[in-house]
């Protein structure tokens, strides 16, 4: 599901709302995230999930095309913990898996006959 | 202070000139869109801020911490996220308290 396929479907579900309205609403919401985690703030969405920043330290990296070392400076990156609704329907869920997943087919097997056991 | 959903609907609220109870409506069923997206075994892509995917692990050796006893992870599905480059960029150029503060 892609960012506009979801304000489709809010906007089947939000008849009181315009499409646009729908959209502008999806766009603030994500804007807003964004933003709250770009100004070192953590989201917490109960039943949903948290997001949070990891700290990664300075390390030499290297320029793959002269092999050269460089210096690369400490960052953060952003980090999602699930929560406890979001884990548990995910892991119930029995939903086929769709085509595009690019999981191997070993794994899928596997998981699923552990799941039957 | 985190952000929560009741800071996302006040925002919507706001900008969007939808009423309080609505706004909240509105932010709820977005979160739960994407939940039921995954549930569903599909991926979800927030373009500007990242995509939700699916994994199907397979089990694999554990150990209890507290006695030490060998039990095996069993086998389930987990979401994970991925950044993308936006977001990336934008939180990377972070400076915040620079080393000290744990965020």
């Amino acid at each position: 599901m892609t960012k506009s396929e979801l304000i489709d479907l809010l906007a089947q579900r939000q008849k009181h709302l315009t499409y646009k309205d729908v959209e502008f609403a999806v766009k603030t919401m994500i804007e807003h995230m964004a933003k709250t985690l770009a100004s070192g703030e953590r989201i917490e969405i109960r039943g949903f999930g948290s997001f949070s920043l990891h700290y990664r330290p300075p390390r030499l990296g290297r320029n793959p095309k002269t092999g050269e070392s460089v210096p690369l400076a400490g960052k953060y990156v952003p980090h999602f913990k699930p929560g406890k609704e979001l884990r548990e329907r995910v892991n119930n869920s029995t939903a086929e898996l769709t085509q595009d997943d690019e999981q191997e087919q070993e794994s899928i097997v596997t998981s699923e006959s552990a799941v039957s056991n | 202070m985190a952000l929560t959903k009741a800071d996302m609907a006040e925002r919507l609220f706001q900008e969007l000139g939808i009423n309080k109870r609505e706004a909240k409506e509105f932010v709820e069923m977005f979160f739960e869109e994407v939940r039921a997206a995954l549930e569903r075994g599909g991926q979800v892509k927030l373009s500007g801020f990242g995509n939700f995917n699916i994994r199907d692990k397979k089990q694999r050796p554990g150990r209890n911490p507290k006695t030490g006893e060998e039990i095996p992870i069993t086998a389930r599905r987990v979401v994970t996220f991925h950044p993308g480059q936006k977001l990336k960029a934008r939180v990377e150029a972070y400076a915040g308290s620079s080393d000290k503060e744990q965020l």
